[in-house]
Protein backbone atom coordinates (compact mmCIF):
# COMPACT_ATOMS: atom_id res chain seq x y z
CA UNK A 1 0.00 0.00 0.00
CA UNK A 2 1.64 3.50 -0.93
CA UNK A 3 1.65 6.72 1.44
CA UNK A 4 -1.11 8.56 0.57
CA UNK A 5 -3.96 5.96 0.68
CA UNK A 6 -1.92 5.03 4.30
CA UNK A 7 -2.30 8.70 5.30
CA UNK A 8 -5.66 8.85 3.93
CA UNK A 9 -6.86 5.26 6.21
CA UNK A 10 -5.34 6.96 9.59
CA UNK A 11 -6.91 10.54 8.61
CA UNK A 12 -10.34 8.73 7.92
CA UNK A 13 -10.06 6.75 10.85
CA UNK A 14 -9.34 9.91 13.35
CA UNK A 15 -12.00 11.40 12.29
CA UNK A 16 -14.63 8.76 13.00
CA UNK A 17 -12.82 8.37 16.03
CA UNK A 18 -13.31 12.57 17.11
CA UNK A 19 -16.67 12.21 15.58
CA UNK A 20 -17.61 9.60 17.59
CA UNK A 21 -16.23 11.41 20.47
CA UNK A 22 -18.36 14.17 19.48
CA UNK A 23 -21.56 12.53 19.04
CA UNK A 24 -21.13 11.18 22.58
CA UNK A 25 -20.62 14.62 24.36
CA UNK A 26 -23.14 16.78 22.12
CA UNK A 27 -26.01 13.61 21.64
CA UNK A 28 -25.84 11.79 24.63
CA UNK A 29 -24.05 13.51 26.62
CA UNK A 30 -25.61 17.01 28.46
CA UNK A 31 -22.64 19.05 27.58
CA UNK A 32 -25.05 21.22 25.52
CA UNK A 33 -27.35 22.01 27.88
CA UNK A 34 -25.10 22.41 30.27
CA UNK A 35 -23.19 25.68 29.37
CA UNK A 36 -26.39 27.37 28.72
CA UNK A 37 -25.94 31.12 29.88
CA UNK A 38 -26.54 33.06 32.80
CA UNK A 39 -27.73 31.89 36.40
CA UNK A 40 -27.88 33.67 39.64
CA UNK A 41 -28.02 31.72 43.00
CA UNK A 42 -30.10 31.46 45.75
CA UNK A 43 -30.44 29.10 48.55
CA UNK A 44 -33.28 27.27 50.72
CA UNK A 45 -33.02 25.96 53.74
CA UNK A 46 -35.25 21.70 54.50
CA UNK A 47 -35.39 20.29 57.00
CA UNK A 48 -34.78 16.81 55.60
CA UNK A 49 -33.67 17.11 51.39
CA UNK A 50 -34.10 12.93 51.21
CA UNK A 51 -32.46 12.00 48.24
CA UNK A 52 -31.37 15.33 46.75
CA UNK A 53 -28.27 15.44 44.79
CA UNK A 54 -25.92 18.05 43.63
CA UNK A 55 -26.60 18.54 39.45
CA UNK A 56 -30.33 17.55 40.46
CA UNK A 57 -33.11 19.64 38.69
CA UNK A 58 -35.07 22.60 39.80
CA UNK A 59 -38.24 22.54 38.40
CA UNK A 60 -41.09 24.95 37.78
CA UNK A 61 -44.66 24.00 36.32
CA UNK A 62 -42.38 20.54 35.37
CA UNK A 63 -39.90 23.16 33.00
CA UNK A 64 -36.16 23.18 33.95
CA UNK A 65 -35.75 26.20 35.62
CA UNK A 66 -32.21 25.37 37.22
CA UNK A 67 -29.69 22.89 39.03
CA UNK A 68 -28.99 22.07 42.10
CA UNK A 69 -25.16 23.59 42.77
CA UNK A 70 -24.14 22.92 46.64
CA UNK A 71 -25.86 20.47 49.21
CA UNK A 72 -24.09 21.66 53.34
CA UNK A 73 -25.16 21.28 56.70
CA UNK A 74 -25.85 23.93 58.58
CA UNK A 75 -24.36 23.26 61.90
CA UNK A 76 -26.39 25.85 64.31
CA UNK A 77 -29.79 25.67 62.47
CA UNK A 78 -29.56 21.47 62.39
CA UNK A 79 -30.60 22.22 58.38
CA UNK A 80 -29.42 21.23 55.11
CA UNK A 81 -28.73 24.79 53.09
CA UNK A 82 -29.27 23.77 49.48
CA UNK A 83 -27.64 26.29 46.99
CA UNK A 84 -29.98 26.46 43.61
CA UNK A 85 -28.64 28.35 40.50
CA UNK A 86 -31.85 29.66 38.63
CA UNK A 87 -31.29 30.70 34.63
CA UNK A 88 -31.20 34.52 34.54
CA UNK A 89 -34.07 34.27 32.09
CA UNK A 90 -36.15 32.74 34.89
CA UNK A 91 -37.62 35.39 37.67
CA UNK A 92 -39.63 34.02 40.63
CA UNK A 93 -41.66 36.24 43.46
CA UNK A 94 -39.75 36.34 46.88
CA UNK A 95 -42.31 34.37 48.62
CA UNK A 96 -42.04 31.50 46.09
CA UNK A 97 -42.83 27.92 48.15
CA UNK A 98 -39.83 25.23 47.53
CA UNK A 99 -40.62 21.22 47.62
CA UNK A 100 -38.71 18.31 47.56
CA UNK A 101 -40.46 15.75 44.96
CA UNK A 102 -39.63 12.56 43.58
CA UNK A 103 -40.27 12.07 39.91
CA UNK A 104 -42.09 9.33 39.63
CA UNK A 105 -42.47 6.61 42.67
CA UNK A 106 -38.46 5.42 42.50
CA UNK A 107 -37.42 8.39 40.24
CA UNK A 108 -34.73 11.03 41.02
CA UNK A 109 -35.59 13.64 43.95
CA UNK A 110 -35.38 17.34 42.60
CA UNK A 111 -36.39 20.83 43.86
CA UNK A 112 -39.90 21.70 42.60
CA UNK A 113 -40.66 26.34 43.38
CA UNK A 114 -44.22 26.70 43.37
CA UNK A 115 -44.68 30.09 42.55
CA UNK A 116 -46.19 32.92 45.27
CA UNK A 117 -48.00 36.27 44.53
CA UNK A 118 -46.01 38.85 45.94
CA UNK A 119 -44.65 41.09 43.10
CA UNK A 120 -41.19 41.54 44.72
CA UNK A 121 -38.50 39.25 43.08
CA UNK A 122 -35.97 36.56 44.07
CA UNK A 123 -32.31 38.13 43.95
CA UNK A 124 -28.90 36.67 43.91
CA UNK A 125 -28.04 35.65 47.22
CA UNK A 126 -31.48 35.46 48.77
CA UNK A 127 -32.66 32.77 50.86
CA UNK A 128 -36.16 30.60 50.05
CA UNK A 129 -38.35 31.39 53.36
CA UNK A 130 -41.00 29.22 52.68
CA UNK A 131 -39.77 24.84 51.76
CA UNK A 132 -41.45 21.83 52.07
CA UNK A 133 -39.28 18.85 53.22
CA UNK A 134 -39.11 15.58 50.98
CA UNK A 135 -41.26 12.71 51.66
CA UNK A 136 -39.43 9.73 53.21
CA UNK A 137 -41.35 6.69 52.67
CA UNK A 138 -40.28 4.99 55.37
CA UNK A 139 -41.58 7.61 58.23
CA UNK A 140 -45.04 7.22 55.72
CA UNK A 141 -45.54 3.29 56.13
CA UNK A 142 -44.30 3.45 59.81
CA UNK A 143 -46.57 5.91 60.39
CA UNK A 144 -49.66 4.56 59.10
CA UNK A 145 -48.79 1.23 60.63
CA UNK A 146 -48.43 2.59 63.57
CA UNK A 147 -52.30 4.26 63.56
CA UNK A 148 -53.52 1.18 62.77
CA UNK A 149 -52.08 -0.57 65.31
CA UNK A 150 -53.52 2.23 67.40
CA UNK A 151 -56.55 1.69 65.95
CA UNK A 152 -56.62 -2.31 66.69
CA UNK A 153 -55.64 -1.59 70.30
CA UNK A 154 -58.17 0.73 70.82
CA UNK A 155 -61.00 -2.28 69.79
CA UNK A 156 -60.08 -3.93 72.15
CA UNK B 1 11.11 -30.05 48.54
CA UNK B 2 11.62 -29.25 44.70
CA UNK B 3 7.89 -28.67 44.73
CA UNK B 4 8.54 -25.60 47.30
CA UNK B 5 11.22 -24.87 44.79
CA UNK B 6 9.50 -24.54 42.06
CA UNK B 7 7.00 -22.38 43.31
CA UNK B 8 9.67 -20.31 44.85
CA UNK B 9 11.43 -19.98 41.25
CA UNK B 10 7.89 -19.16 39.76
CA UNK B 11 7.17 -16.39 42.11
CA UNK B 12 11.04 -14.76 41.94
CA UNK B 13 10.67 -15.39 37.58
CA UNK B 14 7.55 -13.36 37.63
CA UNK B 15 9.26 -10.52 39.50
CA UNK B 16 11.70 -10.40 37.51
CA UNK B 17 9.78 -9.82 34.58
CA UNK B 18 7.50 -7.30 35.89
CA UNK B 19 10.72 -5.60 37.02
CA UNK B 20 12.07 -5.81 33.50
CA UNK B 21 9.17 -4.50 31.93
CA UNK B 22 8.88 -1.50 34.30
CA UNK B 23 12.42 -0.65 32.74
CA UNK B 24 10.97 -1.31 29.42
CA UNK B 25 8.35 1.01 30.00
CA UNK B 26 10.53 3.55 31.23
CA UNK B 27 12.89 2.64 28.39
CA UNK B 28 9.83 3.36 25.76
CA UNK B 29 8.50 6.86 27.32
CA UNK B 30 12.64 7.58 26.77
CA UNK B 31 12.94 6.69 23.54
CA UNK B 32 9.33 8.43 22.23
CA UNK B 33 10.69 11.44 21.46
CA UNK B 34 12.03 9.79 18.14
CA UNK B 35 8.85 8.17 17.07
CA UNK B 36 6.54 11.65 17.52
CA UNK B 37 9.68 13.47 15.38
CA UNK B 38 9.31 10.48 12.62
CA UNK B 39 5.39 10.60 13.06
CA UNK B 40 5.25 8.83 9.95
CA UNK B 41 5.74 5.31 11.41
CA UNK B 42 3.43 6.08 14.26
CA UNK B 43 0.83 6.81 11.27
CA UNK B 44 1.61 3.53 10.05
CA UNK B 45 1.73 1.74 13.81
CA UNK B 46 -2.30 3.80 13.89
CA UNK B 47 -3.40 1.96 10.40
CA UNK B 48 -2.24 -1.57 11.52
CA UNK B 49 -3.75 -1.36 15.19
CA UNK B 50 -6.64 1.00 14.83
CA UNK B 51 -7.79 1.28 10.77
CA UNK B 52 -7.61 -2.48 10.89
CA UNK B 53 -9.51 -2.95 14.41
CA UNK B 54 -12.41 -1.01 12.83
CA UNK B 55 -14.40 -3.72 11.15
CA UNK B 56 -14.31 -5.48 14.07
CA UNK B 57 -15.23 -2.91 16.78
CA UNK B 58 -18.11 -1.66 14.83
CA UNK B 59 -19.70 -4.39 14.49
CA UNK B 60 -19.68 -5.75 18.14
CA UNK B 61 -20.06 -2.75 19.06
CA UNK B 62 -23.62 -2.23 17.29
CA UNK B 63 -24.70 -6.24 18.12
CA UNK B 64 -23.79 -5.07 21.94
CA UNK B 65 -26.12 -2.33 22.12
CA UNK B 66 -28.83 -4.09 19.96
CA UNK B 67 -28.75 -6.76 22.84
CA UNK B 68 -28.50 -4.64 25.98
CA UNK B 69 -31.71 -2.79 24.39
CA UNK B 70 -33.52 -6.17 23.72
CA UNK B 71 -32.29 -7.21 27.59
CA UNK B 72 -32.89 -3.89 28.69
CA UNK B 73 -36.25 -3.60 27.83
CA UNK B 74 -37.38 -7.06 28.75
CA UNK B 75 -36.63 -5.93 32.17
CA UNK B 76 -37.21 -2.56 32.07
CA UNK B 77 -40.98 -3.60 31.16
CA UNK B 78 -41.25 -5.44 34.34
CA UNK B 79 -41.03 -2.39 36.30
CA UNK B 80 -43.24 0.08 33.83
CA UNK B 81 -40.68 2.79 33.18
CA UNK B 82 -39.42 1.18 29.76
CA UNK B 83 -38.40 5.42 28.74
CA UNK B 84 -35.67 4.82 30.87
CA UNK B 85 -33.60 2.05 27.88
CA UNK B 86 -32.08 5.05 27.02
CA UNK B 87 -30.08 6.19 29.70
CA UNK B 88 -29.40 1.87 30.65
CA UNK B 89 -27.79 1.39 27.21
CA UNK B 90 -25.81 4.61 26.88
CA UNK B 91 -24.88 4.66 30.88
CA UNK B 92 -23.33 0.77 30.99
CA UNK B 93 -21.85 1.47 27.15
CA UNK B 94 -20.05 5.31 28.29
CA UNK B 95 -19.07 3.98 32.03
CA UNK B 96 -18.43 0.25 31.38
CA UNK B 97 -18.69 -2.05 27.95
CA UNK B 98 -17.35 0.49 25.86
CA UNK B 99 -14.15 0.98 27.19
CA UNK B 100 -13.87 -2.42 28.40
CA UNK B 101 -15.33 -4.98 25.82
CA UNK B 102 -12.87 -2.78 22.83
CA UNK B 103 -10.10 -3.07 24.97
CA UNK B 104 -10.65 -6.85 25.48
CA UNK B 105 -10.96 -6.91 21.40
CA UNK B 106 -8.35 -4.84 20.90
CA UNK B 107 -6.24 -6.81 22.41
CA UNK B 108 -7.09 -9.85 20.83
CA UNK B 109 -7.01 -7.94 17.19
CA UNK B 110 -4.21 -5.34 17.74
CA UNK B 111 -1.93 -7.07 20.84
CA UNK B 112 -1.46 -10.26 19.45
CA UNK B 113 -0.71 -9.02 16.25
CA UNK B 114 2.26 -6.45 17.57
CA UNK B 115 3.19 -9.08 19.56
CA UNK B 116 3.76 -11.78 16.99
CA UNK B 117 5.08 -8.99 14.29
CA UNK B 118 7.85 -8.23 17.18
CA UNK B 119 8.97 -11.71 18.30
CA UNK B 120 8.84 -12.59 14.58
CA UNK B 121 11.20 -9.65 13.98
CA UNK B 122 13.49 -11.16 17.13
CA UNK B 123 13.27 -14.62 16.21
CA UNK B 124 14.62 -13.75 12.42
CA UNK B 125 17.27 -11.52 14.21
CA UNK B 126 16.18 -8.26 12.50
CA UNK B 127 16.26 -6.67 15.89
CA UNK B 128 19.82 -7.55 16.04
CA UNK B 129 20.91 -6.68 12.53
CA UNK B 130 19.22 -3.17 13.56
CA UNK B 131 21.57 -2.97 16.65
CA UNK B 132 24.40 -3.68 14.45
CA UNK B 133 23.76 -0.99 11.95
CA UNK B 134 23.44 1.38 15.13
CA UNK B 135 19.56 2.05 14.98
CA UNK B 136 17.69 1.14 18.51
CA UNK B 137 15.12 -1.41 18.08
CA UNK B 138 13.11 0.06 20.78
CA UNK B 139 13.11 3.63 19.01
CA UNK B 140 12.71 2.51 15.78
CA UNK B 141 10.29 -0.79 16.23
CA UNK B 142 8.72 -0.48 19.66
CA UNK B 143 7.67 2.57 20.49
CA UNK B 144 5.85 3.52 17.49
CA UNK B 145 3.82 0.16 18.07
CA UNK B 146 3.39 1.56 21.72
CA UNK B 147 2.32 4.81 20.66
CA UNK B 148 -0.18 3.85 17.60
CA UNK B 149 -1.89 1.21 20.01
CA UNK B 150 -2.52 4.54 22.56
CA UNK B 151 -3.36 6.81 20.63
CA UNK B 152 -6.14 4.74 18.70
CA UNK B 153 -7.63 2.97 21.47
CA UNK B 154 -9.68 5.88 23.20
CA UNK B 155 -11.23 6.15 19.64
CA UNK B 156 -11.92 2.75 19.12
CA UNK B 157 -13.40 2.95 22.44
CA UNK B 158 -15.54 6.15 21.28
CA UNK B 159 -16.96 4.28 18.52
CA UNK B 160 -17.58 1.06 20.40
CA UNK B 161 -19.79 3.09 22.53
CA UNK B 162 -21.61 5.66 19.48
CA UNK B 163 -22.02 2.04 17.45
CA UNK B 164 -23.69 0.54 20.71
CA UNK B 165 -25.56 3.51 21.65
CA UNK B 166 -26.92 3.42 17.94
CA UNK B 167 -27.88 -0.47 17.90
CA UNK B 168 -29.73 0.29 21.26
CA UNK B 169 -31.38 3.03 19.31
CA UNK B 170 -32.45 0.60 16.25
CA UNK B 171 -33.56 -2.60 18.55
CA UNK B 172 -35.30 0.05 21.23
CA UNK B 173 -36.97 2.43 19.25
CA UNK B 174 -37.39 1.17 15.45
CA UNK B 175 -37.91 -2.35 16.42
CA UNK B 176 -39.77 -2.13 19.55
CA UNK B 177 -41.43 0.92 19.54
CA UNK B 178 -40.05 2.69 22.33
CA UNK B 179 -40.56 6.69 22.31
CA UNK B 180 -38.05 8.24 21.00
CA UNK B 181 -38.36 11.56 22.20
CA UNK B 182 -38.26 9.91 25.96
CA UNK B 183 -35.35 7.70 24.49
CA UNK B 184 -32.70 10.57 23.91
CA UNK B 185 -33.82 13.45 26.37
CA UNK B 186 -33.58 10.92 29.04
CA UNK B 187 -30.44 9.50 27.97
CA UNK B 188 -29.30 13.50 27.52
CA UNK B 189 -31.07 14.24 30.99
CA UNK B 190 -28.69 11.67 32.67
CA UNK B 191 -25.34 11.10 31.14
CA UNK B 192 -22.78 13.98 32.16
CA UNK B 193 -19.92 14.74 30.18
CA UNK B 194 -17.39 15.12 32.76
CA UNK B 195 -18.30 12.43 35.33
CA UNK B 196 -19.59 9.62 32.71
CA UNK B 197 -18.02 10.14 29.20
CA UNK B 198 -14.90 11.98 30.08
CA UNK B 199 -14.25 9.41 32.45
CA UNK B 200 -15.33 6.66 30.28
CA UNK B 201 -12.10 7.93 27.93
CA UNK B 202 -9.91 8.11 30.47
CA UNK B 203 -10.59 4.70 31.17
CA UNK B 204 -9.90 3.69 27.75
CA UNK B 205 -6.71 5.60 27.52
CA UNK B 206 -5.18 3.39 30.41
CA UNK B 207 -6.34 0.36 28.69
CA UNK B 208 -4.63 1.14 25.38
CA UNK B 209 -1.50 1.86 27.74
CA UNK B 210 -1.78 -1.63 29.20
CA UNK B 211 -2.67 -3.37 26.18
CA UNK B 212 0.13 -1.66 24.10
CA UNK B 213 2.67 -2.25 27.23
CA UNK B 214 2.30 -6.34 27.61
CA UNK B 215 2.15 -6.35 23.67
CA UNK B 216 4.97 -4.51 22.69
CA UNK B 217 6.87 -6.26 25.96
CA UNK B 218 6.01 -10.19 25.09
CA UNK B 219 6.77 -9.46 21.74
CA UNK B 220 10.27 -8.00 22.53
CA UNK B 221 11.10 -10.52 25.62
CA UNK B 222 9.42 -13.91 23.38
CA UNK B 223 12.22 -16.74 22.47
CA UNK B 224 13.41 -16.17 19.24
CA UNK B 225 11.52 -19.51 18.32
CA UNK B 226 8.63 -20.36 16.84
CA UNK B 227 7.21 -22.23 19.81
CA UNK B 228 8.29 -18.82 21.49
CA UNK B 229 6.92 -16.68 19.56
CA UNK B 230 3.16 -18.22 19.70
CA UNK B 231 3.29 -18.43 23.49
CA UNK B 232 4.03 -15.33 23.69
CA UNK B 233 1.17 -14.09 21.40
CA UNK B 234 -0.86 -16.62 24.35
CA UNK B 235 0.58 -14.46 27.27
CA UNK B 236 -0.04 -10.84 25.56
CA UNK B 237 -4.03 -11.95 25.68
CA UNK B 238 -4.35 -13.52 28.89
CA UNK B 239 -2.02 -11.13 30.42
CA UNK B 240 -3.45 -7.84 29.28
CA UNK B 241 -7.16 -9.18 29.69
CA UNK B 242 -7.15 -9.96 33.53
CA UNK B 243 -4.64 -5.99 33.58
CA UNK B 244 -7.91 -4.62 32.03
CA UNK B 245 -10.13 -6.38 34.54
CA UNK B 246 -8.28 -5.68 37.28
CA UNK B 247 -7.76 -1.77 36.07
CA UNK B 248 -11.32 -1.44 35.38
CA UNK B 249 -12.22 -2.64 38.84
CA UNK B 250 -9.83 0.25 40.40
CA UNK B 251 -10.19 2.49 37.94
CA UNK B 252 -14.25 2.18 38.49
CA UNK B 253 -13.24 2.87 42.80
CA UNK B 254 -12.11 6.12 41.99
CA UNK B 255 -14.53 7.27 39.76
CA UNK B 256 -17.78 6.23 40.16
CA UNK B 257 -18.03 5.53 43.67
CA UNK B 258 -18.29 8.32 46.77
CA UNK B 259 -20.16 11.85 45.64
Amino acid sequence: MSRTTLDLWVGFFVAVGLGALLFLALKVGNLASSSSGETYAIQAKFDNIGGLKVRGAVKSAGVVVGRVTEIRFDPEAYLAVVTISVDARYKFPRDTFATINTSGLLGEQYVGFEVGGDTAMLKAGDTIKKTQSAVVLEKLISQFMFNKAAEDGGKK
Amino acid sequence: MRALRGLGQRVTSRIWRLGYASRFFLAILLHSGTSLRRINLTIREIFFTGVLSLIIILVSGLFVGMVLGLQGYDTLARYGSTEALGVLVSLSLVRELGPVVAALLFASRAGSAITAEIGMMKATEQLSAMEMMAVDPIARVVAPRFWGGVISMPLLAALFSAMGIFGGYLVGVQLIGVDEGSFWSQMQASVDFREDILNGVIKSFVFGIIVSWVAVFEGYDAEPTAEGVSGATTRTVVTSSLAILAADFILTAFMFTGT
